[in-house]
This record gives C-alpha cells, structure tokens and sequence, in this order.
C-alpha cells in the first residue's frame, strides 16, 4: 500500500513542473536582527537575518538548542520575538495585534514535530476543524470534498475514520500536513517533518514536502537534522550556530564548506 | 524563601490574569456553542451514576448513622427531615462537588495538560482558532452549569437513599417520608445550597483549565496538572463553603 502511496506522489510530482523561484519578486520572509532569549543568559536567538523568497523550500539546519524551532514558532507568533523585524508578506507580524496575526495565520501552515493532532477527534473531524471554523458558508458536502481531497493529496484517504492514536508516525505526519493543507496555505512550516520515522517513510515524507510545493506552489521553512530530507527537499540551506546564522548556501555548496563545523553536518 | 515568595506571587498574577482572561472572552463572539453542548454532556451526563451511587450512599449511611442518637431521645420522627436538611443544606453539596473535583477537574487538567504538551493548543492556534475561547470557556461553563444539576440530583437521591435507610429497621411509606421530608424544608434552606453549588462549578472548571492550559512541557506536568487540580480545587471548595455558610448566616 505504502509503495502504491509514494508511486502516486512521484507520479504526481512528474505531473507538475518544478515552480521556478521568482529572485525579482519580493521575498515572503524577512527576517531582520530577531532576539529571543527565555530568561537571564539564555540566549535563543541573536540577531537572525533570514530571507525566503516565494516557491522556496528553506531548509534550516543547526544542533539541537541552536533555535530552529524557536525561529519558526516566531514567525506564527508563538513565540513572542523580544528584538527585530519579523516580515511575513511584507508585513511586520511584531506589531500586529491578535486579529491581525490570525489573518497572517490563515496563510501559513504549521507542521509540528508531533503532528499535534487532536487526540479526541477523527481524521475526519481533525482536518474539518479548522476549515469550518473559517469558512463558515460551506456546506456539509463541500467540506467533505475538501478532506477528501486533502487526504487524497497525502495518499491517505482510507484512514479518514481513524483516530490520531490507531495511526503509525508515519501515518500522523502525513495526516498533520493534510490538515495544515486543508487551509490552503501560502507557506509551509515544517518542524523536523522526519524526526522519529524509519528511512523509507522519511524518504516518503521528504518526497511528499516536494510533490507539495510544486503542486500547491506554497514557500516552505523545514526544520530538520535529517541530511537525506535536507538534500531532498532543500533548494537552498541555513545553518543556525548558536542562535546566529552561520552558513548558507545550496546543499552542494555547503558541502564542500571550508567550515570543518558545517562540513560536519553532511558527515 | 524569598523565591517561592515571588512564585507564590507570579502564579497569583498568572491566576488572576486567566480568570480575566476568561470574562473577556466569554462575551466575545463567536460562541462555540456544539463545544459547549458537548462539554455538558460529557461533565454533566456521564458524571450521573458516580453521583447517584455517592448521593445514595450518603443518604442511607447518613439515616443509619442518625437513628440511635436520636432513638435515644425518642425523636425518630425527625429523622426524614434531618437527613433531607443536612444532605440539602452541606452534604450533597460539598461531597458531589469534592467528586466533582476528583473527576472533571482532574479529567480536564490532564487534557488539557497533554494538549499542551502535545502542541495541540498550539497548533489550534497557529490554525488561527482561540484556544482559550474553544476549550476554556466551554469547559468552565459547562461546570458552572452542570454541578449545580448534579447537586440537585444528588440531593434527590440522597432522600431516596434516606427512605431506604429508614426502611431497614421501620416500616415507613414513601408517602410519610417525602411528607415529612418536604415539611422540614423551607426555601432558605434550599436557595443558598444551591447558589453556592455554582461556584463550586466555576472553580471546578476554572481551576482545572488553569492547572491544565498552563502546564510546563513534558509527560510529568500532564501528572502533575491533573494532581494540583484536584487538591487546589477540593481545597476552594472547602474555603468557598465556609464563606458561604458565613454568608448566609449572616444575611438569613
């Protein structure tokens, strides 16, 4: 089933052509000096300058600690930045109020590293959520398509009545990226999307964020330590050395890094 | 010292911003209404037979217990009338509301707990839905309005308990029992009861939603939510009853 699934999105990815990444067209994300530190002397962030333009898929890369996730927890407010312009469509996100945010929110998904489905509902149920919440004028059977085809776009439309706890990790993943799909978003963040699966689902997963941002043509951030997800799925690299932006560049580029430190992530 | 000072008085702040927190949104549209329905369904209904088998326990253990103490003075008459104004006035109350406290405000610290740990408020959030509105709110209000239901339920059984207490060394109809029952009753006795059984609702929810929406992260705090949830609720409940008695002693 499993190898039908990932012959479906590869089939699928063949279907639609790469989307060129537009240079001229102003980037997504603008990071610009972002702090964040939680507490006395413990330092996350120090001064992060980030750029992402529209189609790219951005990977980050750094030690556990470095501040990764805590980057991309900023950019949807989560986490609240104590210095630094936050732009996210060219708007500056630390000065907006709540209303504001949500209105920001609707355009970028959030994958976590757990999937962080909810518990007490169904498939069904997790990915109708939200888009009933938002768009209150659809009816019962368009919303049913609309699972239907977010499910269909993971390759996981028969687990539509399970619930989150009879599904593997794999499984999870792949239903938490359907429900951040359902929204339709504009940008795509994926908190180390492999962290915790076998190789082979990993590479499903990897091939999956790819098949994603040609189909949807959506901006991603992935956050991983997974070097073979990083190659995959990365048209370009960060690298976060305790909270300052080290390197950067194409996975071929950082490679072969004069860094002996950088050059030790492809090791 | 001086630390958990400042702690004591950082989870005073944080305490008192959350229950601000609550009467501001639950004003707000919109309403999560089927959330709410749901909410009652699941603290009110299916808290039913755990408080049926308590009430009617507390009614019949309550009548035995009674029976020689006033047997002694030749008063088993009052009986019915005593059982049913200490099960209706105190017993009822505070028992189905310590109960409540073992089971909704556990139950809701822990899961609430391990949404929190498991990033599923979060993910209600960067959904751009209001986690507080959709889980805290209905939570709250649904125990605001559910414990005093299953007092009054409580209390009814209870009396019910009582007849069959009564009826283990007697011979009493159920005509003479609720007879004698509703004339030692009066509406004083029922009125402040059951306002208070409100509050002990309110901080039922609250206290639990509190415990559980601002677990720290980990597995530990999910115990550690739901443990702190039970003991500061039962404690409240306590502190609110004595006010409330003062209260009505005062005023009645």
């Amino acid at each position: 089933m499993i190898q039908v699934e990932t012959n479906t999105i590869k089939q699928t990815v063949a279907d639609h052509p790469s989307p060129e990444i537009n240079t001229k067209v102003g980037p997504v994300i603008n990071i610009k000096g972002l702090y964040k530190s939680f507490g006395k002397n413990t330092d996350i962030l120090k001064g992060v300058d980030l750029t992402v333009r529209k189609g790219e898929n951005l990977v980050v890369l750094g030690k556990s600690g470095s501040g990764k996730s805590v980057l991309i927890k900023c950019l949807v407010g989560l986490v609240a930045a104590d210095k630094g312009e936050l732009k996210v469509f060219d708007t500056d996100i630390t000065k907006m109020n709540n209303q504001q945010l949500n209105a920001i929110r609707l355009k970028i998904g959030f994958l976590f590293q757990n999937s962080a489905l909810y518990d007490s509902m169904t498939v069904r149920e997790n990915l109708s959520f939200p888009l009933k919440r938002h768009s209150k004028k659809l009816t019962n059977k368009e919303v049913e398509h609309s699972v239907n085809e977010a499910l269909e776009s993971v390759g996981l439309k028969e687990a539509i009545d399970k619930m989150p706890s009879e599904l593997s990790g794999g499984m999870r993943k792949r239903i938490g990226l359907a429900r951040t799909l359902i929204l339709r978003p504009e940008i795509i963040l994926y908190d180390e999307p492999t962290t915790g699966l076998d190789t082979i689902t990993s590479r499903e997963i990897s091939e999956l964020i790819v098949h994603i941002q040609k189909k949807y043509k959506t901006t991603s951030i992935i956050i991983t330590h997974d070097m073979a997800c990083a190659k995959l799925t990365g048209d370009r690299l960060v690298i976060l050395k305790d909270g300052v932006m080290v390197a950067e560049g194409s996975y071929a580029t950082l490679e072969k890094s004069d860094d002996a430190w950088v050059r030790s992530f492809f090791i | 010292m001086v630390i958990s000072l400042k702690n004591g008085f950082t989870e005073a702040g944080n305490a008192t911003l959350f229950v601000a927190r609550f009467f501001r949104e639950v004003v707000k549209p919109p309403y999560e209404i089927k959330e709410f329905i749901r909410q009652c369904y699941i603290i009110g209904y299916k808290s039913m037979p755990l408080v049926a088998i308590t009430g009617f326990i507390m009614g019949l253990v309550l009548t035995i217990q009674s029976r020689p103490t006033l047997a002694e003075f030749g008063a088993e008459s009052w009986l019915p009338g005593m059982v049913a104004l200490s099960l209706i006035r105190e017993i009822a109350p505070v028992i189905t509301a310590l109960i409540c406290a073992g089971k909704i405000s556990s139950g809701i610290g822990a899961e609430l707990g391990s949404m929190k740990v498991t990033e599923q408020i979060d993910a209600m959030e960067v959904s751009a839905i209001n986690p507080y509105k959709y889980l805290v709110v209905t939570r709250v209000l649904a125990t605001t309005l559910m414990v005093p239901l299953l007092v009054v339920f409580a209390d009814g059984i209870g009396i019910l308990g009582g007849y069959a207490g009564v009826n283990i060394h007697g011979d009493v109809t159920m005509y003479r029992y609720f007879s004698q029952v509703l004339s030692s009753l009066d509406f004083l006795d029922i009125v402040p009861a059951t306002i208070k059984t409100f509050f002990f609702g309110f901080f039922i929810g609250l206290i639990g939603c509190y415990k559980g929406y601002t677990a720290a992260n980990g597995t530990e705090s999910v115990g550690k939510a739901a443990n702190s949830a039970v003991v500061t609720a039962s404690l409240t409940i306590f502190i609110i009853d004595m006010v409330a008695v003062q209260l009505t002693d005062l005023f009645f």
